[in-house]
């Protein structure tokens, strides 16, 4: 076996295939970037060489640089991970030249594949199902425009490099087609150093269902069955599970075949996912393969039990696999949440900075973290805002989504906005539940973006009986003080009224052995917990159920934090509840005057100038933030009064740019 | 006998109807509670004893001797606050609108007089419309008093002043010689003149709130020291406020009991410090992760943000801390920031509060702003506090403490007992560029050179080293091990015994 691999890679993904290669003992060389000296990944390594300064293009993409680190360590592989140098031919060969094994397929299944138009080509020679579209660069927007027509609206535009979203444009007429071409060649050339694009029909409703296949140097090819990968924020993957909720027997069967029939034709070896896109007709069309780790293998692996990157390890060696297609068998469901650094409530953008806390929920044999910081750690504007992925499972779907509604409830980041309600919100939602998925579900079912009244606790019983606990606990232990008038120590009393949404409930608060019995509407709550002050999260039981609900103390109020859903609750004498009514309701300042900025970014462009008239949902601004160009557009129709912010200027969060009139 | 008692309860409940449902309704409306009210809600419930019920005033000209409401406009007694005494005056606005008159004052300075005499703390409530002006130079002889009465108390007993009304003219200088103000926004303001007479004399537009409103005076002037939503709110903070100080200057500061124990490591405390000495990094962290139940309460969050200033607790035990924000100026020493720490240092050391000071600090803001407006006399007071204080006083610095400011910030050698050092710590005159155009003024002839030099020199300063040569640092600790080496460095200090010679007062640079 292998001595020694370097791993390409940062982040939660680098430390994943440490894991794995540490397990097999195998010694691990991290590659990091300046801004990564103190990343997760560097000390989980046995060894760890900086390979440059902060940008991608300048680090985790330097391939001389990750040679020569190979060379000088005497590092036997390399595991590239996915992004950065995965799936580039280029760093393949030049490690091969160096005599150092890639953990992945052969150059010239990442080159055929890499390139949509050769891999659309070779799948359909190898009989699989594909998209009717316009497999040739295109050279202009209005050649685009031409084009599109021909296929027939709505069309889709995908960098040639593409993935990750990144450089795709949806346009449904001329208009679209123009503009969604220039988009995506800038976004293309910023990202991948390539800015061509090509063009394809769209397929509306469509489900992403990817076929996982494993391939040996003998010659024998598989497939882990599916994982559906639907649920996509603009082209972004959130929540994937397998198996799809969606295909039958048959529908499987003949997915996987003509997965492993394209492996096949490029002489595949190591892990690699044939994607697909399924109508509701169960049609499904090859869309593309990644030759290489997918993020979302964990789901596969739970699954399937299998370690897919000790797999590909044992393959790169040049191991046979271990096993047959007939041995495949999916046990159970398994459910992945990506948890991002970014705001679910302002537009999903990207959050950077120190992540003061981090509490990630404990790994079980039904809950898997993988992550790649820490706390105290860093998020970079370098890089993918994802902090890490949480995999439950279970025997049902319903038991893999119970366990992940709870391991949520436990996920705990401060310092970074985080998605955590959002994923909350998702996996509670009935469309979600029962399976209707498509890649549009969040765009259909959040159309003006996500809001707190997006998730709303539905059992606010639970969070007064534990906000009762908590005060009670907080009252006690006040009254413990010393230097107490003697004979005339504080006295804490059972009553007390709890405040939530302005609405008043009396409830008894009394300690009991182990915690708190909490009288609310007629009924004994039972809370029980070894919580002590100041701690984030609250677990224990309420009725016997256990529960964990983050909890914030504030000024006057207790922030509980459950479910995806965010609840202020006061508790009060009721003395001090009846003169609560007596102060006035304070309405926040009014920002609807000004275009804020929504995250920290540069100012790119301002596309409107003082005393202009614009109109609802006109473009007036362009924040670049992590790379991607997030266009600012008017709420309302209105009048440009003042200009606050000038193009090439650093903003911070909520930084006005311009002053409506 | 019986017709006594049914006086007695008639007076009560007159004494206690203030100026009438109508006056109560009124100031409900306003969004403010009753004078009652308040102390219903500072204290513990029942715990509260009035006195001076029945005292009315003595006025008779003006028709004043036709109307007079037992208790006169303010309401006084004592009760506790968690079970430790506390007195109490709170300002009745429906009683002549709380204005001040002779027998007013008298029940101010009456339970004043017995707070300092038990030695237990006095909140006072502010809700008045200033002098009695049908009283005329009685009005003006009450406030004296009262003013009197809180110099005399100032560093005895604890003065807290709520401000949840009109507080004008010369009445705002009772809360002034007071230790904390805590303002409720919309609903209170201080000013000596208001808007009316501004705009008279300098011809300034100016709204009661934007001249001395709780946001005002909480971020601009500083007056005020927290400024809270409602009274509600502000009352419930008093009551937590309290919990830290001592009831008067001779008994040690309260003890609550934590499970948070005295060695816990906060690892990711290790990161805090950017490489870069120039980004960066929130203060507040550090002291929310080593205070016990992470629970701060923090003195003028608004205002001098550069330097952070309030009361939290270790193992149970209050301790001031004194912080330099790198987040807002770079955590420099300006002349708000040096009066804003100086006056809590000199608080904590009145009563008696360990202080905690973190160092970040690259030196005085420099500028005409600051030379002109006296830097050199507001920055000394800082200096002076600190030298002055006999407390336990544990000083950690975690970066930049470079020239003055770096002895002002209890250095070791001003009595600092415990100065301790994070790694990252740069303890120098001032940053490598700068001293290395002076010391090498001639020789800087290409930017390589200086490049060189400055190196040279951040190398050799640019540590917590020279000065732990010197003894000037007692050592070196892993940010994540601070909690605990804070916790028996103040563990350690608690029988201190330390004594200024005598003198009648010192002459801080006021």
């Amino acid at each position: 076996m292998f001595k020694k691999i370097l791993i390409a890679n940062r982040g939660e993904i680098a430390c994943r295939v440490m894991k794995t290669a540490r397990r097999m003992g195998i010694r691990t060389v991290a590659v990091f970037s300046e801004a990564d000296r103190y990343a997760l990944h560097v000390s989980l390594a046995d060894e760890a060489v900086c390979i440059g300064p902060p940008p991608s293009s300048a680090s985790y993409l330097n391939i001389d640089k990750i040679v020569q680190v190979c060379r000088e360590l005497s590092v036997d592989a390399v595991h590239p991970g996915y992004g950065f140098l995965s799936e580039n031919a280029t760093f393949a060969e030049r490690l091969a030249e160096a005599g150092v094994a890639f953990i992945g397929p052969n150059v010239h299944a990442i080159r055929s594949m890499g390139d949509k138009i050769t891999s659309k080509r070779l799948a359909q020679a190898a009989g699989v199902n594909t998209v009717p579209g316009h497999a040739d660069i295109i050279p202009s927007a209005s050649e685009a425009v031409v084009i599109a027509r021909e296929i027939g609206y709505p069309v889709m535009l995908k960098a040639t490099a593409g993935g990750g979203g990144k450089g795709m444009r949806i346009a449904r007429n001329d208009d679209e087609c123009h503009d969604g071409f220039e988009r995506a060649s800038n976004e293309a050339r910023s990202s991948f150093g390539d800015e061509r694009v090509f063009i394809e029909k769209f397929i509306e409703e469509p489900r992403h269902i990817e076929i996982q296949v494993l391939a040996d140097k003998q010659g024998q090819t598989i497939y882990l069955g599916e994982r559906e990968c639907s649920l996509q924020r603009r082209h972004q993957k959130v929540i994937e599970e397998a198996p799809s909720p969606f295909l039958d027997e048959q529908t499987r069967a003949a997915m996987g075949e003509q997965a492993v029939a394209l492996a096949r034709a490029v002489s595949y070896e190591s892990a690699g996912t044939v994607e697909f896109i399924v109508g509701p007709d169960r049609q499904f069309y090859f869309l593309e393969m990644n030759t290489r780790l997918q993020v979302e293998h964990p789901v596969t692996e739970f699954v399937t039990g299998l370690d897919l990157v000790e797999l590909m390890i044992r393959v790169a060696y040049g191991e046979p696999l271990p096993l047959l297609q007939a041995d495949v068998k999916l046990n159970g469901w398994a459910i992945e949440a990506r948890v991002y650094a970014e705001d679910p409530f302002r537009g999903f953008l990207p959050s950077v900075g120190r992540l003061v806390r981090y509490l990630p929920p404990a790994e079980t044999a039904a809950v898997r973290v993988d992550t790649g910081v820490f706390e105290g750690g860093e998020v970079s504007l370098h890089y993918d805002p994802m902090i890490a992925k949480l995999i439950t499972h279970g025997a049902t779907r319903e038991q893999a989504i119970a366990q992940m509604r709870e391991a949520l409830n436990e996920f705990y980041v401060r310092g970074v906005s985080h998605n955590i309600s959002f994923l909350a919100a998702l996996i509670e939602h009935p469309r979600f539940r029962a399976g209707r998925l498509s890649t549009n579900m969040i765009a259909e079912e959040y159309p003006d973006g996500f809001h707190p009244s997006d998730v709303i606790h539905d059992d606010p019983a639970l969070l007064i009986a534990v906000a009762g606990a908590i005060h009670r606990r907080y009252m006690d232990r006040a009254a413990g003080i010393s230097g107490q008038l003697p004979g005339y120590e504080r006295v804490v009393i059972d009553q007390w009224v709890i405040v939530v949404n302005n609405e008043r409930h009396a409830v008894d608060i009394r300690p009991v052995e182990g915690g708190h019995d909490v009288l609310y509407n007629g009924q004994c709550y039972e809370v029980r917990s070894n919580w002590q002050f100041g701690q984030p999260l609250f677990k224990g039981t309420v009725n016997g159920d256990s529960v964990c609900i983050q909890v914030e103390r504030r000024n006057m109020h207790y922030r509980l934090f459950h479910w995806g859903s965010q609840v202020d609750i006061m508790v009060l004498t009721a003395r001090a509840a009846e003169l609560l009514a007596c102060m006035p309701v304070k309405t926040p300042p009014d920002t609807s005057k000004f275009l804020l900025s929504p995250m920290p970014g540069l100012l790119t462009q301002l596309l409107v100038g003082e005393g202009q008239d614009v109109q609802a949902s006109q473009d007036l601004a362009v924040v670049e933030a992590m790379k991607m160009e997030n266009v600012l557009r008017a709420e309302r129709d209105g009048r440009v009064e003042k200009v606050l912010a000038q193009v090439g200027e650093t903003l911070a969060v909520d930084q006005p740019i311009l002053k409506f009139e | 006998m019986n017709n006594i008692i049914n006086q007695l309860a008639a007076m009560r409940a007159a004494a206690e109807m203030g100026g009438g449902q109508k006056r109560i309704d009124a100031q409900h409306h306003k969004g403010k509670l009753t004078a009652r009210e308040r102390i219903e809600l500072l204290l513990d419930p029942g715990s509260f004893e009035e006195w001076d019920m029945f005292v009315e005033h003595r006025c008779h000209d003006f028709g004043m001797d036709r109307q007079s409401v037992p208790g006169d406009g303010v309401v006084t007694g004592y009760g506790t606050v968690n079970g430790r005494v506390v007195f109490v005056f709170s300002q009745d606005f429906t009683v002549f609108g709380g204005s001040l008159s002779e027998a007013h004052a008298e029940k101010i300075c009456k339970i004043m007089d017995h707070a300092l005499k038990v030695g237990a703390p006095v909140i006072g409530i502010n809700d008045s419309g200033g002098a009695r002006i049908q009283e005329g130079v009685a009005s003006l002889g009450g406030y004296a008093d009262v003013f009197q009465r809180n110099v005399l108390a100032s560093g005895v007993v604890p003065q807290i002043s709520l401000i949840m009304g009109p507080c004008a003219g010369g009445a705002v200088y009772s809360p002034a010689m007071t230790d904390f103000i805590f303002m409720v926004k919309d609903s209170s303001y201080m000013f000596v003149t208001g808007p009316d007479v501004v705009k008279t004399v300098t011809h300034e537009e100016v709204t009661q709130e934007e001249l001395g409103g709780a946001v005002t005076h909480s971020t601009i002037s500083s007056v005020a020291d927290r400024a809270f939503e409602n009274d509600v709110e502000a009352l419930a903070m008093v009551r937590r406020f309290i919990n830290y100080l001592p009831a008067n200057n001779r008994t040690p500061p309260p003890h609550r009991p934590t499970p948070d124990t005295g060695d816990r490591l906060e690892p990711s405390l290790d990161t805090l410090v950017p490489d870069s000495p120039t980004k960066p990094y929130d203060m507040k962290e550090l002291i929310l992760k080593i205070v016990d139940d992470t629970d701060f309460f923090e003195i003028q969050p608004e205002h001098a943000k550069n330097i952070i200033v309030g009361m939290a607790r270790m193992e149970g035990y209050p301790v001031g801390i004194v912080a330099n924000q790198p987040l807002v100026l770079a955590g420099c020493l300006d002349i708000r920031s040096s009066i804003k720490a100086a006056r809590f240092v000199r608080f904590c050391d009145a009563f008696s509060i360990p202080i905690l000071t973190f160092v970040d600090v690259p030196g005085f803001l420099p500028g005409t702003a600051q030379e002109y407006g006296g830097i050199i006399k507001h920055g000394a007071k800082l200096l002076f506090a600190y030298a002055e204080a006999t407390v336990p006083k544990v000083t950690l610095i975690t970066r930049k403490a470079y020239g003055g400011a770096y002895d002002v910030m209890s250095s070791k050698h001003l009595r600092g007992d415990v100065n301790i050092a994070w790694p990252s710590a740069e303890i120098a005159v001032m940053g490598p560029k700068g001293a290395v155009e002076i010391i090498f003024r001639k020789e800087l002839d290409t930017p390589e050179r200086i490049a060189e030099l400055t190196e040279e020199y951040r190398v050799k300063f640019a540590n917590p080293f020279i000065a732990g040569r010197r003894g000037f640092i007692d050592d070196v600790i892993m940010p994540r091990q601070t909690r605990k080496r804070i916790c028996r460095s103040l563990a350690m200090l608690r029988n201190k015994q330390l004594e200024n010679p005598w003198r009648k007062h010192g002459n801080i640079p006021l």
